[in-house]
């Protein structure tokens, strides 16, 4: 990466990665509205974290979420990055240091792909081959081959090709905090599984504080390390790991926002490889066999479809750890219960 | 209010080379034969000493001189001046500065310009500044009218993606917004220049030049050549100007939209 100081955040100039984002009694309020928008929002999001804000359109999320970089200025209430408060700075200075993707993507439509990435590092002055440099490196993270993309403009890509030029250009400057206004939301369900995996991916590498809005809870489930479910004005109806909501819905609200299905859900979040398998027993010929980074839902799926007794976790090198059968599927789901947050 | 003059062409790429072709090359070939035409009747005639006076080189060169220094200042005065109201009315939001110039945009342009100028010609003085002031007032609105709508037009997502990525207030209208409403703006800047052209015959009622001295020598005196030749000449220049601005406005469409 080339040489640039992120001098607004002190700790993201010593370590790589994100640093911790603390709201606290954060209200918005629109002249001439009763109601305010967002009431009393306090959260603290610890470095390196991606929080999904989960809630129905309207509920204020959206605007939560903007006030963090100012898009919309908090009535009262004070937000730190990083122990910094945001509303004792520039504007403009604070959100070159902070990456934003929203829904509609908005690329400039008259500049190149390159030249979109290259907006906010162009903002802070870096020289020409830095940003070349830069750009380069940032097209093949998100999978657009350079040679291909860096001179075509948007108008010329796919709506995911587009979306991902978008997650590109806002980790550009490498911000320690990344916003996500429902990036994924306008694209077809295969492409945004797509996206999605290849952006968890992406986070595991580069480890930013994010911020992600979404209405979608299984998005919020697939992605988040914890989700804050939120209801009108913008209201934290719980927050916790998707494993932990998953297990026990703090109340009605959060329960009919997981839907049905939950059990499912959660074998979802559980690899096969974390939870205790049962000894070999009976015939060990023909049985299915699972690998144990696949999820107990996997497993689960299986057993339904062969009708077999048991499946037996195989792993890569050819060790048979042990079988799952529906018993040993159900032990984990209660034993994940009941030590709360324990698992992802 | 009236809706935004735009130009019918759509993108360059869009079109076939041959319609393209035809396009380019359309006016120029009209104009070309129109002036065959004049000089041909013309060369067939016996012209007599008053027509004489007129229809010659110098007197046909001073006189398109005039008419293009008016009708260009005219148009380089009102971008430099209906852009950047538009501009400013778009950022002020203030719906009340927007109603006031429109409205007088709207009144510069739906006042007879033949009056404006000779109105102020009495309160004021005749020559070159009283017929560009009014030339002005006329081509005023297609400029402001389009930049507003060209300002409007940007998608409010690539605006906030701007601002959220920490462009400043200037740098969003810089790098943003004026690049993708400028086909927009060329457009109205087209329209406006091409009223400039054929209003700016007008200058002759005070004393200003150009063309419209020689439509109205031709009529008072009842010489057709002189009223045929400077009507003939105005046309063609008007066509001409068009086809240029077309041509900038093909050229100057950023790349990408």
């Amino acid at each position: 990466m080339p040489d640039h100081s992120n001098a607004l955040f002190p700790s993201s100039a010593t370590s790589p990665g994100g640093v911790s984002i603390e709201l606290d009694s954060v209200t918005k309020t629109y002249p001439g509205q009763k109601v305010s928008a967002v009431e009393e929002f306090s959260m603290r999001i610890e470095p390196g974290e991606l929080v999904m804000f989960v809630g129905p359109s309207g509920c204020g999320k959206t605007t939560t979420m903007k006030m963090v970089n100012r898009i919309i200025e908090p009535t009262s209430g004070s937000i730190r990055i990083d122990g910094q408060d945001v509303l004792g700075l520039s504007p403009h200075e604070l959100r070159r240091h902070i990456g934003y993707v929203i829904q509609q993507i908005g690329l400039f439509p008259h500049m190149t792909i390159a030249e979109n990435v290259a907006t906010v590092p162009r903002l802070l002055g870096w020289s020409k081959q830095q940003i070349a440099a830069r750009v380069e490196e940032l097209l093949e993270t998100v999978q657009l081959d350079p040679a291909e993309f860096a001179n075509r403009y948007p108008r010329q890509l796919s709506g995911g090709q587009q979306q991902r030029a978008g997650v590109a250009r806002a980790l550009a400057a490498d911000p320690p905090v990344m916003l996500m206004d429902e990036p994924f939301g306008a694209t077809d369900p295969i492409t945004r599984e797509k996206l999605q995996s290849e952006f968890l991916r992406l986070q595991a590498e580069i480890g930013k504080t994010i911020i992600f809005v979404t209405h979608d809870f299984d998005e919020a489930v697939r992605l988040g390390d914890r989700i804050a479910v939120l209801s009108e004005r913008s209201q934290v109806e719980q927050f916790d790991t998707p494993a932990a909501i998953l297990a026990a819905p703090a109340n009605e609200y959060v329960a009919s926002f997981i839907g049905s299905g939950a059990a499912l859900k959660r074998l979802a979040l559980m690899p096969v490889g974390t939870v205790r398998l049962s000894g070999a027993t009976g015939d060990l010929g023909g049985r299915p066999s699972i690998d144990p980074a696949s999820t107990l839902r996997d497993a689960l799926n299986l057993l339904v479809v062969t009708g077999a007794e048991a499946v037996d976790v195989i792993d890569p090198t050819g060790n048979r750890l042990g079988q799952l059968t529906h018993a040993d599927i159900s032990a984990a789901l209660t034993q994940a219960g009941l030590s709360g947050s324990a698992v992802r | 209010m009236t809706a935004p003059v735009t130009a019918t062409a759509a993108p360059l790429g869009q079109r076939s080379r041959g319609a393209l072709v035809a396009r380019v090359l359309a006016a120029p070939l009209v104009v070309a034969l129109l002036a065959l035409g004049t000089t041909l009747w013309l060369a067939s005639l016996e012209l007599d000493s008053i027509e004489k006076r007129t229809l010659n080189t110098n007197y046909i060169v001073d006189r398109v001189r005039e008419h293009l220094v008016l009708s260009l200042s005219a148009a380089a005065l009102v971008a430099l001046l209906a852009i950047p109201a538009g501009v400013l009315i778009h950022r002020s939001q203030s719906r009340i500065l927007r109603a006031v110039v429109l409205t007088l945009a709207n009144i510069g342009q739906a006042t007879p310009a033949v009056g404006v100028v000779i109105l102020l010609a009495i309160v004021w003085k005749t020559g070159f500044s009283t017929a560009l002031i009014a030339l002005v007032a006329y081509a005023f609105l297609p400029v402001l009218r389009n930049t507003l709508t060209g300002l409007a037009e940007v998608d409010s997502a690539i605006r906030e993606s701007a601002l959220g990525m920490g462009m400043t207030g200037w740098q969003v209208l810089r790098r943003v917004e004026l690049p993708l409403a400028s086909p927009v703006i060329l457009a109205g800047l087209r329209t406006s220049l091409v009223f400039a052209v054929g209003v700016a015959n007008i200058a002759t009622f005070i004393n200003a030049g150009g063309l419209g001295d020689m439509i109205v020598n031709g009529l008072k005196l009842q010489r057709y050549p002189v009223l045929i030749v400077g009507a003939a000449l105005v046309a063609g220049i008007a066509i001409l100007i068009d086809w240029l601005a077309g041509l900038v406005e093909d050229f100057a469409r950023p790349r990408g939209l």
